[in-house]
């Protein structure tokens, strides 16, 4: 009996967690079911999953791989803007849920394509020279769309990166990604429901991966590149597997964000590298390599700015400060002597 | 062909300015290896204090100039005090987001106290331009200063750290902490030094940066920051000859990008260029093989 | 554990500087939609309208000028006894001119009871926010959102022209004016606004024999450094170099163009409004400019008078085009709200619903232009204003 209720530790940990989003939104839908949540709220459901997705898909990079991306961001866009495009071309000819759940495939997988070919030249490099190597990518795939021009007519597609009159269509074409304009018209599919679904999903992939055979090989990498190589661990393979998953659920966010507003447009603020640098700060705040804390650390950052509007001007100021505290509180020796003498565990362990 | 060169100018003015700020980032990184995401926000603070001397309190431009080195020399030192100092045995990502905290910091304070409103800078060169080819080309006064002022930047630099002390500790530093400070090297005091020069090359950079390109807003480090840290990296980071080459190099490439292939993917043909370049020399072009211990 | 305890800390330290923030806001005196909106509460049943825009970030220029001049509006509408005998309740919430914190500036301003909207002040965010004030049924008038997606359904109004409206109106006037027959055009590839323009003038410039002879763009990451573009335009033979753009980086191109001795004539758009209030900027330098505006703060009719000085004592600048847009928004809201015979009883549905047949009925002399009627697409009928710059002031052509 005794053995039958003791499960495995990271199991235990695995379902703590599922569970919370679970019970979340359990709570949540009963909220809006009984119509005491207030709109805000209601409009903040779906980033809140975005949000939470993309901190667990760059932790799995940063903690687990144990490399720095500053190009999340732009994997998030290839996901947005690729299953934008698929949908924005299906919208009369599919039903919404099938048309979706296609989109959501789209994304995932191509952007996960997007961070394997990136992967493979780029995970030669490490360190600093890795950060601003992904740096770069996002910001190039980021200046590419911006000058994207696609459109449809009666002949097929036409592509031009000049501007719209340069694309000759026909009378009656359409355009489909108009430049800097972005996609317009994408239709309104994500909701709580999806994004909660797609949030469990991400959490029992990275969760799974984690305590499997690939991932305590990639945690073996992280923690001693040289000493798991002499072992015979592919190097090359389990980077760029935890990589590439990491890109594409990345890519998932990016999905849940172009289908949640009518307008998608590749700018600075959205899928520049400050976004790139935000979603660090969740991981962080959360604790590298802590996939719950990800989770829990995203829905902190995103709601108190919002329930706070009017603080508006200071928020990012706040963000800084608490950015460099949390470092300076985990890191610093004396706050680390500090935390030793009052830590809870030795208070506790007094009192027995 | 006279468009051509005009282009180069502009694009070597350009690359000037990316080599005084790679210069800071490229010292830091050899001696404390940390990557200070900050440094182009110090930019930004240099420039502020100079238009806030010369613009509303009315200073001439050498004194302006002046406070401004001197703030930003002292910020420099500080933030290494209170945010870097205490973070010298954390790993490298603890020190790489404390840094982008402080860059976050900068822009938000400046943003508090500034306002977001776009300032015009007004210029603090007065120099005439010089008219070339029959006033084809126009080499403008600030084109020129950029110019010389990075070659004597750089001059000045190679000979501090070869010929005195404190740079000759600064080459031990980077060379190996611990033997360093065996050798009766004061580390702590070197970093700093380090910081504060970095740092006053930065508000340098700033004046010449905001009287090319003269307006002035909260974010208007960040993007030449970045650009500069790209510069550092792509010439090798850590050499000093690598972040001048690199500077020149990236503004060049930039410019003649945006005039004979696309003005609007400018910056994804130089973030190309830095790919290729570490993947051909994955410590850029200048720089050192690092051994790897067991 | 140890990471548990710093997710806690992050928490902790959060709430406590936001609440320190929020007492220290508390005490300093009472914004401007603070203000007003208790000010209405106190009075009763009020025409609760809510206005987006962004207040902070970069495009904050633009959402400060409507929130304030939307302001004024109200203040002298409620002053002279409010419509149909009613108070409006105004208040304003920040969009950082991003798309997905314009939605959740809307949905906070749902919360607090909003009937009519008035928002929001840059494009992009507007075709995101349209879509939900559709589902809602939410009277929607946009002062300055100018793309065509801004205003797709029947809910929705604009004050100002269209992105297509401005860039072929400016085609025309360079070419029935005999103004320039080269053109050069330097614009913001990273801006909805500005490539509008660009796509609606070249598609039309050469059916008012205008050629364009360079078309050169930049983007929000690189705006610094326009003598690339410059030389181009300057080799290509450009007369006159159109910039539809926005004034702070025309403001640059301006000081660009004259340290490399380029002189041609530059024509702009209503983004230019607002380029001789740039601080510390040489007005001389923007001698002779030419922009397409429905507004000039230095027209000498009274209405315009009295508005400029009433935002000068305010807010002690003066106002640019948005301000103007916005002030006439309300008084727009005004006049279809007193057609309607509209009170505050009925939901924003039920007003919404009177409102678009009213939309259609009412003319409106505003200070952006006389005699303004819509159409059922949503679109105002107005004629734009050409003027020039001149000894440092807007003069009409």
């Amino acid at each position: 009996m005794k053995k039958k209720m003791n499960l495995n530790k990271s199991t235990k940990s695995t379902l703590i967690t599922i569970g919370m989003v679970v019970v979340t939104y359990i709570v949540m839908m009963i909220l809006t079911q009984a119509g005491a949540l207030s709109s805000l709220m209601k409009g903040l459901l779906v980033p809140l999953c975005i949000y939470a997705i993309i901190a667990v898909a760059l932790n799995l990079t940063v903690g687990i791989l144990g490399e720095l991306s500053l190009g999340h961001a732009g994997f998030m866009c290839v996901g947005a803007f690729s299953s934008a495009f698929f949908s924005i071309c299906f919208k009369e000819t599919m039903a919404a849920g099938p048309r979706f759940f296609l989109a959501i495939v789209i994304g995932a997988l191509i952007s996960a394509l997007f961070g394997l070919l990136i992967g493979i030249p780029v995970l030669r490099l490490q360190g600093d020279y890795l950060a601003i190597v992904t740096l770069a990518f996002g910001e190039i795939i980021k200046n590419i769309i911006n000058v994207l021009y696609v459109g449809r007519d009666a002949n097929g597609f036409h592509f031009s990166t000049k501007d719209f009159m340069s694309l000759n269509m026909e009378a009656d074409g359409k355009i489909l990604i108009n430049g800097a304009q972005g996609i317009t018209g994408t239709p309104h599919d994500s909701n709580f429901t999806v994004g909660a679904i797609l949030l469990v999903v991400t959490l029992l992939i990275v969760l799974n991966l984690i305590n499997s055979r690939s991932g305590r090989a990639i945690m073996a990498i992280r923690d001693n590149r040289i000493a798991a190589e002499s072992v015979g661990i592919n190097i090359t393979k389990y980077k760029l597997l935890a990589f590439s998953i990491s890109a594409g659920l990345a890519g998932l966010a990016g999905v849940l964000y172009a289908h949640n507003l009518s307008i998608l447009q590749a700018q600075p603020k959205n899928f520049g590298y400050n976004m790139s640098i935000m979603i660090l700060v969740y991981v962080v705040l959360g604790g590298i390599g802590n996939i719950r804390g990800s989770v829990i650390a995203s829905v902190i950052l995103v709601l108190l700015p919002e329930l706070m509007r009017e603080l508006n001007d200071y928020r990012m100021l706040i963000y800084s400060i608490v950015l460099i505290g949390i470092m300076l509180f985990n890191w610093a020796p004396k706050a680390k002597l500090f935390r030793e003498k009052y830590s809870l565990k030795r208070l506790l362990k007094k009192d027995n | 062909m006279s468009s051509f060169f005009s282009y180069l100018i502009n694009g070597i003015s350009l690359g000037s300015i990316y080599a005084i700020i790679a210069l800071g980032y490229t010292m830091v990184y050899g001696i404390a290896k940390m990557l200070n995401f900050a440094h182009g926000d110090v930019i930004m603070v240099g420039s502020y204090m100079t238009f806030l001397m010369a613009s509303s309190l009315g200073l001439p431009p050498a004194v302006a100039v002046l406070v401004a080195v001197v703030v930003c020399t002292v910020l420099g030192i500080t933030i290494e005090k209170i945010a870097y100092k205490p973070l010298r045995k954390a790993p490298s990502l603890a020190v790489l987001i404390t840094a982008i905290g402080v860059s976050y910091f900068l822009q938000n304070a400046a943003l508090l106290i500034f306002g977001a409103n776009t300032k015009m800078f007004k210029s603090v060169i007065s120099l005439p331009a010089i008219q070339l080819a029959d006033g084809s080309i126009n080499i403008s006064g600030e084109t020129q200063v950029t110019i010389v002022a990075c070659v004597i930047i750089m001059i000045a630099l190679t000979t501090f750290i070869k010929k005195t002390k404190a740079g000759q500790a600064m080459l031990a530093v980077s060379e190996d902490k611990g033997a360093a400070e065996l050798m009766g090297v004061n580390v702590n005091g070197t970093i700093s030094l380090t910081f504060a020069i970095g740092s006053a090359l930065a508000a340098v950079a700033g004046v010449l940066l905001c009287s090319a390109y003269p307006t002035l807003t909260p974010y208007t480090g960040s993007m030449p920051g970045i650009k500069a840290f790209v510069a550092a990296v792509f010439g090798g980071i850590g050499s000093i000859p690598g972040a001048f080459l690199g500077g020149i190099l990236l503004g060049v490439i930039e410019n003649m990008s945006k005039a004979y292939i696309s003005s609007q993917l400018s910056d994804a043909i130089v973030f190309s260029v830095l790919i290729i370049v570490l993947l051909v020399k994955p410590t850029g072009i200048l720089g050192k093989k690092i051994k790897e211990k067991v | 554990m140890k990471k548990f305890i710093s997710v806690l800390l992050a928490a902790a330290m959060t709430a406590t500087m936001l609440v320190g923030c929020s007492a220290k806001e508390a005490e300093a005196p009472a914004t401007d939609s603070a203000a007003s909106t208790e000010a209405a509460e106190v009075e009763g049943a009020a025409f609760k309208i809510g206005g987006c825009g962004p207040t902070t970030g970069g495009a904050a220029v633009y959402g400060l000028a409507v929130q304030r001049g939307a302001q004024i509006a109200v203040d002298e509408i409620n002053a002279a006894g409010g419509i149909n005998g009613y108070q409006i309740a105004y208040n304003f919430a920040d969009d950082e001119h991003d798309a997905e914190k314009a939605v959740n500036a809307y949905n906070t301003l749902k919360d607090w009871g909003m009937q009519l909207f008035m928002g929001t002040v840059t494009s992009g965010p507007c075709v995101a926010v349209v879509e939900n004030t559709n589902a809602d049924n939410m009277y929607q008038i946009t002062p300055s959102g100018s793309a065509v997606d801004c205003i797709k359904y029947p809910n929705a109004f604009r004050v100002c022209f269209s992105d297509p409206g401005q860039g072929g109106k400016s085609a025309q006037y360079i070419g029935e004016n005999g103004i320039a027959s080269k053109v050069a055009v330097i614009y913001d590839s990273s801006d909805v606004y500005s490539t509008g323009i660009y796509q609606s003038f070249a598609a039309d410039a050469a059916n008012f024999g205008v050629e364009i002879v360079a078309a050169e763009a930049f983007t929000a990451d690189n705006k610094t450094d326009f003598t690339i573009q410059l030389q181009k335009a300057k080799d290509a033979g450009a007369e006159l170099v159109f910039l539809p753009i926005y004034y702070s980086e025309a403001a640059l191109i301006l000081s660009q163009a004259n340290s490399m001795g380029f002189a041609p004539m530059f024509f702009g758009c209503d983004g230019l409004d607002g380029i001789l209030s740039v601080e510390d900027f040489d007005t001389t330098l923007a001698e002779g400019v030419m922009l397409l505006t429905p507004f000039a703060a230095d027209a000498d009719d009274e209405a315009t008078k009295n508005f400029v000085a009433a935002y000068d004592a305010a807010y002690g600048e003066t106002p640019i085009q948005f301000a103007a847009d916005a002030y006439d928004a309300i008084y727009i809201i005004k006049a279809a709200l007193e057609k309607a015979g509209a009170t505050p009883e009925m939901s924003a549905s039920e007003i919404n619903d009177v409102m678009k047949a009213a939309m259609l009925e009412i003319t409106v002399d505003g200070l952006t232009g006389a005699g303004m009627t819509w159409t059922e697409d949503g679109e105002v009928n107005k004629e734009p204003k050409a003027v020039k710059i001149v000894d440092g002031a807007y003069t009409a052509m």
